[in-house]
């Protein structure tokens, strides 16, 4: 299913209503802004969401202060160790401290997922503004090939995609962003056929706006939006399937800290150390978690409808 | 109706066509001469030169793609570089095992989600409601790898009640099957239930509110009545829908959940391939996975406009 069709609008047009654009002057007390504001407060959760996401973020920013033992260092004499208070976390199965290695996981798995979606939207944006702008020919082959593209199931796609690559962060990073980017042409195109038969790009063309000046000026802010709330759905998605290569052993490869890679090497020892398996997990579990949670907080502050 | 069907058809076919173009050019992309590729690093100079001559690797390059897309079409994926066994036949041998891991995970799923999704709708905005919508997105968003490790330490290694790992084919051993099966089957339905519950959820609040629910509550009939008979039917309809393109999602969490549980299915054949660069395996496997896509997809939707008049009078896809 199409994001789009998901929406379950009574009013036809409000898919394609501005939100980021301040109504007219009418507005007494309740612009936009506050009006949003007003719709996140009611969503503690989501706050509480955005607020994890912002500390991954810090964490992953600032691994080297926050860590302070060497993620990659072995210690022979400190082998499968449970967790203490030199070694929060425990150590694994080289006797490394598996607190750093959760901290310096979280860089790799923010890198993948981000870095991944923005590869599909840099790719299927433009494709999905062409397709949609231009109807006919063009249209018909961009959306049969995409229809193809998203008969491979995801994690299949990206499988065979690292055989021909071969395994390593940045192959399993273009793998995830290519396998991504047919939701983002469908999206773009859907949101392209509705913006596009709005008054106002009617009205810039008739005062002699060219095809590039539309689309990039008059359609594409206007679909930012819709699109921002899919990155939202997309990136925990996309930190999972790069947790589920390395896991595989087709992604990140050791000794470099990532929660996917951990988890391989928990998996043996479940029952010697199962806090090898705990904590990695868990920060791909409370991270997809709270990106979930932060992005229904922004859709409902980036969503027109106003209700 | 036929229109429909055949206009569907159509599309699924080009889809099918474009899909094997992409495996065929991905096979090209691996560096290398495609004879050894296929042949594999260890074969002699007359296993390569059956290769060059079976799928004519001196022709140009459509006319390869031709002879190549022939072959498949007929089955003969070619021979796995390992056991020197057709592709097709080990494919036949595993792929029932998955089937049977699917099937279970979704009938897991949808005794999970129709019931909370249908309860959360009804009693939409109280406990329940919240319950069951925090259970579906902690559903979506833990890694379900991660989940079957747990579900190991917990009921394998900690409570020693079901086996951690391994498969017993069912007319072997009925219990032994279903014991390794419940909890890979739990693993791969887990986001299924999220999906599903959310989706239920939805249509069924949609079809409450619309003007034949009222009528049915204004003719007197009792509200098991009217939520039995006539909305859980009417909004499971979108429901397959989902099933259908989640098809996709449960042949990715197979490859997982067959790795972590060690069941020896279709997910695993993938994984072993890539390892033991079996390129015709993968190349096999992921064209294979791709047109199976492809069906489900335009059964669920003829299945669709066949319970759905309104699709087929309406001509949306």
């Amino acid at each position: 299913m199409t994001p789009l069709s998901s929406r379950t609008s009574t009013d036809p047009g409000a898919t394609s209503v501005l939100p980021e654009l301040p109504e007219p002057s009418t507005a007494e007390t309740s612009t936009p802004r506050r009006r949003g504001w007003r719709r996140v407060r009611r969503r503690p959760a989501s706050v509480v969401g955005g607020v994890i996401v912002a500390i991954f973020v810090i964490t992953a920013l600032g691994a080297p202060w926050i860590a302070r033992t060497d993620p990659i260092a072995t210690n022979w004499s400190q082998i499968r160790k449970a967790p203490t208070w030199t070694h929060p976390f425990g150590t694994d199965d080289l006797g490394r401290d598996n607190f750093a290695r959760v901290v310096w996981g979280s860089r790799i798995s923010m890198q993948a997922g981000v870095l991944s979606i923005v590869l599909a939207i840099a790719v299927g944006v433009p494709l999905g503004l062409v397709a949609g702008y231009y109807h006919g020919a063009l249209d018909q082959i961009i959306m049969r090939l995409t229809d193809a593209w998203l008969a491979f199931p995801f994690l299949i796609l990206a499988i065979g995609l690292v055989t021909i690559m071969g395994p390593s962060l940045g192959n399993a990073t273009v793998a995830i962003g290519l396998g991504a980017t047919p939701t983002y042409i469908r999206l773009t195109r859907g949101l392209v056929l509705a913006t596009a038969a709005e008054d106002y790009v009617h009205g810039a063309r008739a005062l002699g706006a060219g095809d590039v000046r539309l689309m990039g000026r008059h359609i594409l802010p206007n679909i930012v939006s819709s699109l921002l709330v899919q990155a939202t759905v997309s990136i925990p998605i996309a930190i999972i399937a790069e947790a589920v290569l390395s896991f595989l052993g087709l992604g990140v490869q050791p000794p470099t800290p990532s929660w996917g890679t951990m988890l391989n090497a928990a998996q043996q020892f479940l029952d010697s150390a199962p806090w090898m398996a705990w904590w990695p997990g868990l920060a791909i579990f409370a991270l997809t978690l709270s990106f979930n949670l932060a992005g229904d907080g922004l859709r409902d502050l980036l969503d027109p409808k106003d209700y | 109706m036929l229109e429909f069907v055949i206009r569907r058809l159509a599309i699924s076919i080009v889809t099918l066509i474009v899909i094997s173009v992409i495996v065929f050019i991905g096979v090209r992309m691996i560096p290398g001469d495609p004879a050894r590729v296929m042949a594999g690093t260890d074969a002699d100079a007359a296993g390569i030169e059956e290769i060059r001559a079976k799928y004519g690797l001196n022709d140009p390059i459509a006319v390869q793609y031709v002879r190549w897309a022939a072959l498949a079409a007929r089955g003969d994926l070619g021979r796995s570089i390992r056991t020197r066994e057709p592709v097709i036949t080990t494919v036949a041998k595993k792929l029932p095992i998955t089937v049977e891991l699917a099937c279970l995970s979704v009938l897991l799923a949808l005794t999970i989600a129709i019931p909370m999704g249908v309860l959360a709708a009804v009693r939409r905005n109280t406990a329940w409601d919240v319950a069951a919508s925090s259970a579906s997105l902690c559903g979506v968003s833990v890694p379900n790898f991660w989940l079957g490790i747990m579900l190991i330490l917990f009921f394998s290694v900690r409570l020693g009640w079901l086996p951690a790992s391994g498969f017993v084919p069912f007319w072997e051993s009925p219990l032994g099957n279903v014991e390794r099966m419940l909890m890979p089957a739990f693993v791969l339905g887990t986001a299924l239930a999220a999906v599903l519950m959310r989706q239920t959820r939805n249509s069924m609040i949609g079809v409450l509110g619309a003007d034949y629910i009222r009528t049915a509550y204004s003719k007197g009939l009792a509200g098991s009545v009217v939520i039995f008979r006539h909305a859980i039917r009417n909004s499971l309809i979108p429901v397959v829908t989902i099933l259908g393109l989640q098809a996709g999602a449960l042949m990715s969490g197979a490859v997982v959940t067959e790795q972590i549980f060690v069941v020896p299915g279709f997910g695993r054949l993938i994984v072993e391939a890539v390892f033991t660069r079996d390129y015709p395996l993968v190349q096999g496997v992921v064209l294979i996975t791709a047109s199976s896509y492809v069906l489900i997809n335009l059964l669920v939707d003829v299945s669709y406009s066949l319970l759905d008049p309104r699709i087929r009078i309406g001509g949306a896809p």
